[in-house]
């Protein structure tokens, strides 16, 4: 309809308005091209120049000889186990911060002041999360904690677990608005008829609610740990190593392995950071470096695509078809 | 008697849900509160042993002008310590200005694109690559400014810095396009159809419309975009350390190396002793930067809202 | 769902509760501190654990700070630093009980640097000064093209920024517009691709890189000018050692005690040739031998 009526209309209009039919049609156009050419570009000069570097020894070995050479395994391992702490954080908070905010609490004004703090949070910047895990977590938080514990410098130092606690309230609030979103999808009609038939209300959501907003919530879980992997500045000073000669795991009861969340880790942003920055022979480690950042970048780009394809799946399911 | 005590259970059960999910979400806005409230207590403790207009400038003796001069600099390690926040202000400024207009022509353009031009199945395609390009870390746009972008930006520019605010800012448009484009495109489909006829039927053409229909009617969103772009540039990070050159000027040169308030806090946090003037001269440049990104990002909630409420009616 | 999510939940509070005991149960020799030397620090422990296999030793990096307060806290044995111990650092150590033992291990000789195609070669101290503190602003000024001088520096975070500001700048400050890179090597890059820039920091990160010069520095202005790098490109050892070369430092090992048993050996081996030439491989200056 609206393309018919475009069609027709210019022959009754003067040049000069025929002129800017086609220039705000080329413009903007070429504008939508911009984003897209960008990405290939970035995606282009990594692939090209980091491709060569992937072998499975890079992705599996330690680092050697000052970082120049070897692999890059304690980063992937580190980026893993701290994305991971963080979730294992944030998602149950958040998720159940989210119900009580659409299924409890009303709309009243805790319901807003609690709307907009998480609106808010969303557009702190990173680093302000990085000052606040030093301040906060490691000098305040850790630092009492070895006092009463009598822990010597256990907790007030900078460790996996307050990079990963840092990170999860840097995530929290993606959690909660796509879990509400995820909630609100549910039709109130169901909740009714949940209801009507003398289920309790936390049996409607778990029963009714939940198992629908699953996709939803999921979706938002892999959001953010695509976010937690990608973010560099709140673990500057809250747990990032330069070079650590080992994996941050230590052996329960001295046989069972499992991370150690009081030790520093290597990261896979922070590494490019420090490669792009601090290495010791940067000619020698620039395919490193482009390596890495091709292994972060394929990382995100899986979460991102998952989290894509999981929303799209999961819209169809609701009924819903537009992207 | 057992249906009874089974009844009981279950409203204790639903109780205990419903006051644990209750914690759960004053713990989220806590933790939100805890950040303010530290920040600000960690910031104003700066005032213990500074005055309050250091944070402008400090009169100095300088050896070469054989005077004291009034220097507005930013200089932690000193024997005179300076902590003027007008180079750092002027910095995040002078890259996050262009980084928005940028982004804003450019997200604007590619938003009308989405919501007036676009076949579905472009839109299909398009609006996950800008999910894509939103998940780029922006370590990885700071390298590649860095690595690529800069030299070339000098041989076209002939700047004097080869690293500076300009091409700080190109990155920072790029990292804060993705969601000023969905914001913007939000608005212009939320716009009534109704709307668009009304301008047809009038006789206006397919621009005529966007321009003098659809975008007025969208503007409250679009500006909403524009000013969370705004705060989300002033807010980045890591691509302003790489590839802004940090040095800590007052300028109003957009090819000046600048040094940003986020950059300076990543810069310095690193050796710096709890408890000196140093560390809370560095909460106070948080606290300044978390105020007008909070700040930002509360106007454009509220040009967001009362959006909704007009298209709702 | 629910019981695997208590699973996994009572997993980690177990793990919590374990990790303490085991963390003060590793008993090894535990080095933490400067970026600068974590890679050669983790180099002598690497070769170090292949001849004495009995040893267990940790390195971690952190920065010079972060090393010292560890020692204070007695969180790990040996503090690497690029720095010497501060009064204060000092003071607190004492007040916690600790009578920290200085370790000169290696030395660094820090190289000023402009880029490959500048005509200059040489600059005296003063004049290196004059350009960091933003007194001299235009090579010609120093005998070069007529071009503005860009400078290159370190964030004040570094030691490398402390030590010039010392000895150089003799704690003046540094020039306004110094841009602040976030380490050596983003300097190296950024010196290599300004015709006009100048930058400083370990030698070793500036004999690689393609791009850059490394200039011969004056005491003063009757003395020789002296490279820090000889002609086939490798670290005139002599030069720092007998100090014609002027901007060098020690790198720092400390120990809360005075060494023994099992530290001392391994110290004893870092000073050993066998050590020293750890040093060598990795582009530092080492220790003079005959002292």
């Amino acid at each position: 309809m609206d393309q018919a009526l475009s069609l027709n209309l210019p022959k009754l209009t003067s040049r000069r308005i025929l002129w800017n039919e086609i220039v705000s049609d080329v413009l903007v156009r070429f504008f939508a091209l911009i984003p897209l050419s960008a990405l290939a570009f970035i995606m282009y000069m990594i692939v090209r120049k980091g491709a060569g570097t992937i072998t499975w020894h890079f992705l599996t070995q330690m680092p050697l000889n000052g970082m120049t050479e070897g692999g890059i395994f304690p980063c992937i391992f580190g980026t893993l186990a701290i994305t991971l702490m963080m979730i294992l954080m944030a998602l149950p908070l958040g998720v159940a911060a989210a119900i009580y905010l659409t299924e409890f609490s009303g709309h009243g004004m805790f319901f807003r002041v609690i709307r907009a703090a998480v609106n808010n949070l969303a557009g702190v910047p990173s680093i302000v999360f990085g000052l606040f895990g030093v301040g906060f977590f490691i000098l305040f938080v850790g630092r009492n904690l070895d006092h009463v514990l009598k822990t010597g410098m256990l907790f007030g130092q900078p460790c996996m677990l307050w990079a990963a606690a840092t990170l999860a309230v840097l995530v929290l609030p993606v959690i909660i608005v796509s879990t509400e979103e995820a909630l609100n999808a549910v039709p109130q009609s169901q909740r009714s008829a949940s209801l009507a038939l003398g289920a309790t209300k936390w049996q409607t959501i778990w029963n009714v609610v939940l198992p629908q907003a699953r996709g939803g919530i999921l979706t938002g879980a892999i959001l953010s740990i695509s976010r937690g992997a990608g973010e560099t500045a709140p673990i500057l000073f809250t747990g990032c190593a330069y070079f650590l000669p080992r994996l941050p795991v230590v052996h329960l009861f001295g046989v069972i392995p499992i991370v150690n969340p009081f030790d520093q880790f290597m990261e896979l942003s922070y590494h490019i950071f420090i490669m792009a920055t601090q290495s010791l022979d940067a000619v020698k480690t620039l395919p490193i470096q482009y390596g890495t950042t091709l292994v972060l970048i394929s990382l995100t780009f899986l979460l991102n695509l998952t989290a894509i394809v999981f929303r799209i799946h999961f819209r169809k399911k609701m009924g819903t078809v537009s992207i | 008697m057992d249906h009874k005590l089974f009844k009981k259970d279950v409203r204790f059960g639903e109780w205990l849900i419903q006051k644990l999910l209750l914690v759960a979400g004053i713990s989220s806005m806590l933790i939100i509160a805890l950040i303010f409230v530290f920040l600000f207590k960690e910031a104003v403790r700066f005032f213990g042993t500074a005055n309050p207009l250091d944070l402008i400038g400090k009169w100095t003796y300088d050896d070469w002008e054989g005077h004291y001069v009034f220097k507005m600099m930013w200089q932690s390690i000193s024997e005179v310590p300076k902590y003027s926040l007008l180079p750092l202000i002027c910095g995040s400024f002078l890259v996050a200005f262009p980084a928005t207009i940028i982004s804003g022509v450019l997200g604007i353009g590619c938003a009308i694109y989405l919501s007036e031009l676009a076949p579905p199945r472009v839109r299909e395609i398009l609006k996950p690559t800008l999910e894509l390009l939103a998940g780029i870390p922006s370590v990885v746009i700071g390298f590649v400014m860095l690595a690529f972008i800069a030299t070339f930006a000098q041989n076209i520019f002939h700047t004097k810095f080869r690293l500076n605010a300009f091409v700080g800012s190109l990155g920072v448009a790029l990292a804060v396009l993705p969601i000023m484009i969905t914001i913007a495109e939000d608005a212009m489909r939320a716009v009534p159809k109704e709307l668009r006829d009304a301008s047809y039927a009038l006789g206006a053409t397919k621009w005529q419309t966007v321009w003098g229909t659809v975008v007025p009617a969208a503007v409250s969103g679009i500006s909403a975009a524009i000013i969370l772009g705004f705060g989300r540039a002033l807010g980045e990070t890591m691509i302003v350390l790489m590839a802004t050159g940090n040095a800590a000027l007052v300028t109003g040169n957009i090819f000046s190396s600048v040094r940003t308030m986020t950059a300076n806090i990543a810069a310095e946090l690193g050796s710096v002793a709890q408890g000196s003037e140093h560390y809370y001269a560095l909460f106070l440049v948080g606290a300044v930067l978390f105020t007008f990104t909070f700040g930002l990002n509360l106007v454009s909630e509220l040009v967001l809202n009362k959006m909704r409420q007009k298209l709702r009616m | 769902m629910k019981t695997s999510r208590m699973v996994v939940r009572g997993a980690l509070v177990l793990a919590l509760a374990a990790m303490i005991p085991t963390a003060f149960a590793a008993k090894n020799i535990t080095v933490k501190g400067s970026d600068t030397i974590v890679v050669m620090g983790q180099k002598w422990a690497e070769v170090y654990m292949q001849k004495h296999p009995e040893a267990a030793i940790q390195v971690t990096g952190g920065g010079s700070g972060v090393g010292i307060a560890a020692l204070i806290n007695g969180t790990t044995d040996i503090a690497n630093a690029s720095r010497k111990i501060k009064t204060s650092e000092m003071d607190k150590a004492k007040a916690a009980g600790y009578y920290p033992e200085e370790f000169k291990v290696a030395m660094d000789s820090l190289a000023i640097v402009a880029n490959a195609a500048n005509p200059i070669k040489e600059l005296s101290l003063k004049q290196i000064q004059g350009i960091y503190m933003g007194n001299i602003n235009n090579w010609n000024e120093v005998g070069g093209p007529n071009q503005p001088i860009l400078r290159y520096c370190r964030e004040s975070s570094s030691g490398t920024y402390t030590f010039l500001k010392e000895q150089v700048l003799k704690n003046k400050d540094y020039a306004a517009d110094c841009q602040t890179m976030p380490g050596t090597s983003a300097i190296a890059n950024a010196v290599s691709k300004d015709p006009n820039g100048i930058g400083y920091g370990g030698a070793a990160y500036y004999i690689k890189q393609p791009g850059v010069k490394i200039l011969s520095v004056k005491k003063d202005d009757k003395s020789p000018a002296i490279n820090p790098v000889k002609a086939d490109g490798t670290l005139d050892y002599e030069a720092a050692w007998s100090g014609t070369y002027p901007i060098w430092r020690y790198l720092y090992m400390y120990t809360g005690f005075k060494p023994k048993g099992e530290i001392k050996a391994y110290l004893d081996w870092i000073l050993s040739p066998e050590g020293q030439k750890i040093v060598e491989e990795i582009g530092y200056v080492p220790l003079p031998l005959k002292k």
